[in-house]
């Protein structure tokens, strides 16, 4: 008998963890951003993107609520607001 | 050891020297560099990277091979139990030396017994043939697509690793026939990548280890026929555990490794003298054989059992496993002592074991040491 044993590459990305944002999410308001890339570098999910200034945003599908882009943007350009439950759906249980 | 280990054709042996194992994986390294033997012989820094160099080749689909003995076989701890996690097959010879400390180069069981709970096989051989055979036998069950689980192959340091034996080598031809090329279930393989041993969370965990215990269940039933199988080929049978003389024996003694080998010349004497005594030899120590062993003893009236390792603050390994067999069951002797002997080399003679027959009477004993110096003993360190 075998158990769980062996894992093909690519599967964190069929593990949702938006599902695990409880109360708050981070809001990119676009106003200030110098475009800077510090919450890309530091988002644990590596799910923020963006080209340009005020382009920055995450993939909410795969953002655990952290707040880590939150804390470190330098423009105080990304703020956590309160979870809209409407972004949840679909993403399992946890 | 290293002729048998040969004939297996490893594709990839590490190892570090320790003694009472050097010679063998020495042995090796030079029929490698002699061109004797196809196979890449990886020089490590410690048993723990000899270990993981084995795991790694395991892993990447070819037939590895390494050896060591006690710290060294502690040092690889944490890379063992990776090994049966991963259910990666490796046979591995463990040249049974006690463990520090005191520091001790010589035989008992403390370090492949310390091991137990990894999830490998542990087979414990009575004499140089039996311990080439295990190795033929433990590569065939270890890479049964139903296993993929590592075999330790226990051998007693000195006694048997440096005993001279006449020893019946089989033929490479013999060996193709028992023992076929390794083909894996799974490997790495940059065509078709995977990962092995990743993060299993609570989600998952359980179920791995669960898989483990079922599978060494299955080994119960596989390792026999195997065995079997090597009988018709080799001539030579072996078994879970061996039998000997205990059909109508009103004394048992339960005992592991080459120390079997002494137990049945005392036996054989007794038996001379129309003593009804018996041995019951543990060749499967992982998976333990529950059911064998309590067919076996049953209806025997008193039994001895003989451990060379302890488990320090309890009861004597072994001991308490035979006994836990009898635990609750209708049919069982009425006396199960258990004795300690030959830790670190003690020699263990016909007349230790004579001893122990003594001492087994109605009144059951437990981790009794045999051959102790008590004039090596004080209760207070001035």
């Amino acid at each position: 008998m075998f158990g769980p044993l062996i894992s093909k590459p690519g599967s964190s990305r069929n593990n949702k963890t938006g599902a695990w944002r409880v109360e708050s999410r981070p809001k990119f308001l676009q106003q200030n951003c110098i475009a800077c890339k510090m919450c890309v570098l530091v988002c644990p999910e590596g799910c923020i993107s963006g080209t340009e200034k005020n382009t920055y945003n995450c993939d909410f599908t795969y953002c655990k609520g952290c707040g880590n882009c939150a804390l470190i943007c330098p423009k105080k350009d990304v703020v956590m607001v309160k979870e809209d439950p409407a972004l949840l759906k679909g993403l399992g249980d946890r | 050891m290293a002729e048998v280990i040969k004939l297996c054709q490893p594709g990839v042996i590490s190892a570090y020297p320790i003694t009472p194992q050097t010679h063998i994986v020495e042995e090796l390294a030079q029929m490698v560099a002699n061109g004797e033997l196809k196979s890449q012989f990886i020089n490590v820094e410690s048993e723990h990277s000899a270990a993981s160099t084995v795991l790694g080749a395991v892993a990447t689909g070819v037939r590895a091979y390494t050896a060591t003995s006690s710290q060294g076989l502690l040092y690889m701890g944490e890379v063992i139990f990776n090994i049966a996690g991963m259910r990666l097959p490796l046979v591995l010879t463990c040249a049974n030396r006690a463990v520090s400390a005191p520091i001790n180069i010589w035989n008992d069981h403390q370090d492949s017994v310390s091991l137990r709970d990894a999830g490998w096989m542990h087979f414990f051989a009575e004499d140089i043939q039996e311990a080439a055979d295990l190795h033929l036998i433990g590569y065939r069950i270890a890479e049964d697509k139903s296993m993929m689980l590592p075999v330790m192959v226990c051998m007693d340091g000195f006694i048997l690793t440096h005993g001279i034996e006449t020893v019946d080598m089989p033929t490479q031809e013999q060996v193709d026939k028992f023992l076929p090329i390794y083909r894996p279930l799974y490997k790495l393989d940059p065509e078709n990548p995977i990962t092995m041993g990743p993060l299993a969370d609570p989600d998952y965990y359980m179920e791995a280890r669960f898989a483990l215990q079922d599978t060494l269940k299955d080994a119960l039933g596989l390792i026999p026929k195997v065995m079997a199988e090597f009988a018709k080929v080799f001539g030579r049978t072996y078994g879970l555990i061996e039998e000997y003389r205990t059909k109508d024996a009103e004394r048992v003694i339960v005992a592991m490794g080459s120390v079997c080998g002494t137990i049945k010349e005392v036996v054989d004497e007794a038996r001379a003298k129309g003593k009804k005594v018996g041995l019951l030899k543990i060749t499967a120590f992982r998976p333990f054989p529950t059911q064998r062993i309590y067919e076996a003893l049953k209806d025997v009236p008193k039994v001895a059992v003989l451990d060379r390792a302890l488990s320090l603050g309890s009861f004597a390994p072994l001991a308490a496993e035979v006994k836990a067999v009898f635990f609750g069951k209708k049919k069982k002797p009425a006396c199960i002592s258990s004795f300690i002997v030959g830790l670190g080399g003690r020699d263990v003679t016909k007349d230790s074991i004579k001893e122990v027959l003594r001492l087994l009477t109605a009144k059951e004993v437990s981790g009794e040491f045999i051959d102790l110096k008590p004039e090596l003993l004080k209760e207070n360190y001035s």
